[in-house]
C-alpha cells in the first residue's frame, strides 16, 4: 500500500498528513451524527500546527482518526504515507507505532518509573537490545530535564514532570507524527509555555511533525499554523474554510 | 547468548503490575495458596486411605501373586488349589513360591476379653512372606503350634499387647476359641478391611479355621530369578494355567486391591470432590484478582495499544501475571502440605506422603486454575478502546 501511494502521488511524501474530503458520524439511523464535514487538511514534515475549538466540534475524533486510532468512514486519509480509509487493523497498528502520543491526563503506567515509562515507547524500535533501548529512555528523559527523577514513580512526580515523561516516551520511539491533546491543560502559564518550547525544539530536532489540539491561548505564537474548527469543519485562523 | 538475553529482555511489566499493590497480591497468594492446601489435603487423604489397604500387599516378598478369580479384595478373598503355585515352578525364570492363607478370624483382647475381627496370615516358616531381613527370625519361632505374630500397629482394642509382649509378660489369648501365645511383634499396619493383623504358620492357621480345606491357599507368592520379566511371565503363566486362577504381577495385585476401595467406596469421590472444590475455589480467587486488576490498568493497557503494542502482548502481560500467581501460589501451599502431611503421619498413622505424582498433578491444577482464569480476564483486554483515552 505504501508502494503504491509512492508511486502514485510523489507530492504526498512531503506531507505526513493529508486529508480530503473526510467525513465522520457517530451511531446509526436515526441516532446518526455527523461529527466530522468533508475536512481537508495538510500537514508538512515538522510543522507545528494548533487546532483549536470549542468542545464537541470533532478536533479528538480528528485526532484519532490521524492517530489510527478509529476505523476511516468516508473520504481519504493518509499518514505517513498510509492510506487509512480501508485499512487492515495490523496496518494501522503497525503505525501507530510511527505516531507519537501525548495525552491530557498524561496517561503514565502507574507501576512503572519515569524511565520505564519511557522505556516503553523506545521498546517499540525493533534490533535494539535492552540496554540501547535503556539508553535511549535515559537520553529522552536527559533531553525533557528529568534525568535525577528517573527512578520515580509518576505518583511522585508533579503535572509538569509527568508531562515532560509523557513528551520523553512520545519521542522515544523516533514518532514521524506527534499527536497532542491538551498537554498544557492541566499546567500553569509557565511550565504550559516551557513544555511547548520543549516539544517545539525536540519535534524540529526529530523533523517531526506535530498536531496539538488546544484551547490555550498563551501558546499560540509558538505555532507554526493555527486551524479553527467548528462543526465538523476545520478554518483557517482567518475563518477561511479549507 | 547473553546477547540474545539482552536483546529480548523487556521491562517486566507483569509482575510491576502485580506488585504495585503488596496487599491485593498477598490476598491472591493466599487465596491460591488455600485452594492448593485444600487440594494437597484432599487428595493426600484419598492417596493416604487407598495406600493403607495395600501396607501387607507392598510388604509382601514376591514377584507374582496368585489368586482365584473369585477373589474381589483382602475382604473377601476364594481360595485356589494350592498345586497351581506348584505348578509355576515348571517355569524356568520361577525361583521359589509360597503358599499364603487368609482370613478374618475373632481376636479376644485379653485384657477385657472383648472380641474383635482381625486379619491372620498363615503361610510356611520357612517361605520368604515379607520383604523385612528381621522377619524370618521371627517366623522360626512361628514353627512351633499356637504361636503368633501380632501386628504392633494394630488398633488399641485389640489390647495393650505390644505393652505386655515389650514388659516381657506372656502374651496368651484366643483366636477362633483357640488359644494362642504372641511370639513377637511385626509392623504391617491397619487397613479398610482389617483393623489388626496377626501372622501364624500354615499349620496353626488351619487348626484355627479348620473350615478351610488343606489344599485349598487364597494367596500365592511367586519369586522370580533376577533379571525376570514379571510381566512376561505372568502372561506366560496366564495362560498355560487353567481358569481357577489368576496371576498378577505385584504391581498389579496392588492395582487391583485399590481400585476395589476406589470403585467400591464413595471414599474417591469424596475426596476428589473435595479436591475439586479446592480448585473452583482457586479459580474464582484468581479470576476476581486478575480480572479487578485489568479493569484497574484499562486505561493504561489502552494507552500501550495507542502506542503501537498489539493485543497479543498485553494477552500475554495477564498470562505471565496469571504464571506468576501460580508459581507465588503453589510454593507456600506445597511446603504447608510437606508440614500437614508430616503432622497427619505422626498423629494418625495414615500413609499420607507428598510423592511425585501428586507434586506434579497439583502444580499443573494451580496453574490450568491460573492461566484458565487469566484466559477469562483477558476478555476484558478487548475492551480497551485506545480511541477512547483522548
Amino acid at each position: 500500500m505504501v508502494k503504491a501511494n509512492k508511486s502514485k502521488n510523489n507530492v504526498k511524501n512531503l506531507k505526513t498528513v493529508s486529508i480530503n474530503n473526510l467525513s465522520h458520524f457517530y451511531g446509526k439511523n436515526e441516532n446518526k451524527k455527523q461529527v466530522l464535514n468533508d475536512v481537508n487538511l495538510n500537514i508538512d514534515k515538522g510543522e507545528l500546527v494548533l487546532l483549536k475549538g470549542p468542545s464537541g466540534c470533532g478536533k479528538t475524533t480528528l485526532l484519532t482518526l490521524i492517530g489510527a486510532l478509529r476505523t476511516c468512514q468516508s473520504g481519504d486519509l493518509t499518514v505517513l504515507n498510509n492510506q487509512l480509509n480501508g485499512a487492515s487493523r495490523k496496518t494501522r497498528q503497525i503505525l501507530r507505532r510511527s505516531i507519537g502520543m501525548i495525552f491530557q491526563g498524561h496517561n503514565l503506567l502507574r507501576c512503572l518509573t519515569a524511565e520505564q515509562n519511557v522505556q516503553m515507547g523506545a521498546d517499540l524500535i525493533k534490533g535494539l537490545t535492552y540496554l540501547q533501548r535503556r539508553e535511549i529512555a535515559r537520553n529522552w528523559l536527559s533531553a525533557v530535564g528529568l534525568e535525577e527523577h528517573h527512578k520515580k514513580l509518576p505518583n511522585d512526580l508533579s503535572g509538569g514532570q509527568k508531562q515532560r515523561v509523557a513528551i520523553a516516551r512520545a519521542l522515544s520511539a523516533n514518532p514521524k507524527l506527534l499527536l497532542a491533546d491538551e498537554p498544557t491543560s492541566a499546567l500553569d502559564s509557565v511550565t504550559g509555555r516551557e513544555i511547548v518550547s520543549l516539544l517545539r525544539k525536540l519535534a524540529k530536532e526529530q523533523n517531526c511533525s506535530v498536531l496539538m489540539v488546544t484551547h490555550d491561548p498563551r501558546i499560540t505564537d509558538m505555532a507554526d499554523r493555527i486551524l479553527n474548527m467548528e462543526d465538523g469543519k476545520i478554518y483557517s485562523a482567518h475563518s477561511e474554510l479549507i | 547468548m547473553s546477547f540474545s538475553f539482552l536483546k529480548f529482555r523487556k521491562i517486566p511489566l507483569a509482575w510491576l503490575l502485580l506488585t504495585r499493590q503488596p496487599l491485593r497480591l498477598a490476598v491472591a497468594i493466599a487465596g491460591i495458596s488455600f485452594a492448593g492446601i485444600l487440594m494437597f489435603m484432599q487428595l493426600g487423604f484419598r492417596d493416604g486411605l487407598f495406600d493403607t489397604s495395600v501396607t501387607i500387599h507392598k510388604l509382601l516378598d514376591a514377584d507374582l501373586v496368585l489368586i482365584s478369580p473369585r477373589s474381589k479384595s483382602s475382604i473377601s478373598m476364594s481360595g485356589f488349589p494350592k498345586r497351581r503355585l506348584i505348578q509355576t515352578l515348571a517355569i524356568e525364570d520361577v525361583e521359589k513360591t509360597a503358599p499364603v492363607n487368609l482370613n478374618y478370624l475373632l481376636w479376644r483382647n485379653p485384657e477385657n476379653l472383648k472380641t474383635r475381627s482381625i486379619l491372620a496370615l498363615g503361610f510356611n516358616p520357612s517361605d520368604s512372606l515379607l520383604l523385612d531381613e528381621g522377619f524370618s527370625k521371627k517366623a522360626y519361632k512361628l514353627r512351633n503350634p499356637s504361636r503368633v505374630l501380632f501386628d504392633k500397629l494394630s488398633r488399641p482394642e485389640f489390647g495393650p499387647i505390644e505393652e505386655w509382649f515389650l514388659s516381657e509378660k506372656k502374651v496368651e489369648t484366643e483366636v477362633a476359641g483357640k488359644r494362642v501365645i504372641v511370639e513377637g511383634l511385626v509392623e504391617l499396619g491397619p487397613s479398610f478391611g482389617a483393623d489388626g493383623n496377626l501372622i501364624t504358620s500354615r499349620e496353626t492357621f488351619l487348626r484355627l479355621f479348620p473350615a478351610n480345606p488343606t489344599g485349598s491357599i487364597e494367596i500365592g507368592l511367586v519369586k522370580l530369578k533376577k533379571g525376570s520379566d514379571p510381566e512376561m511371565i505372568s502372561r506366560i503363566l496366564n495362560n498355560s494355567l487353567p481358569n481357577d486362577v489368576r496371576v498378577l504381577t505385584k504391581k498389579q495385585f496392588i492395582e487391583f486391591e485399590k481400585s476395589y476401595w476406589k470403585n467400591s467406596t464413595a471414599i474417591g469421590f469424596i475426596f476428589s470432590l473435595g479436591a475439586l472444590m479446592g480448585f473452583v475455589v482457586g479459580c474464582v480467587v484468581v479470576y476476581q484478582i486478575l480480572y479487578s486488576d485489568v479493569t484497574d490498568h484499562l486505561p493504561e493497557y489502552a494507552t500501550l495499544l495507542a502506542m503501537g503494542y498489539r493485543l497479543k502482548s498485553l494477552f500475554f502481560v495477564v498470562a505471565r501475571e496469571g504464571f506468576l500467581l501460580a508459581l507465588f501460589g503453589y510454593l507456600p501451599a506445597y511446603f504447608s502440605g510437606q508440614i500437614l502431611y508430616s503432622v497427619i503421619r505422626s498423629s494418625t498413622k495414615l500413609p499420607i506422603i507428598m510423592d511425585a505424582d501428586k507434586t506434579i498433578l497439583i502444580f499443573v491444577l494451580v496453574l490450568v486454575m491460573c492461566m484458565g482464569s487469566a484466559a477469562v480476564a483477558m476478555r476484558k483486554l478487548v475492551d480497551a478502546d485506545p480511541a477512547e483515552i483522548f
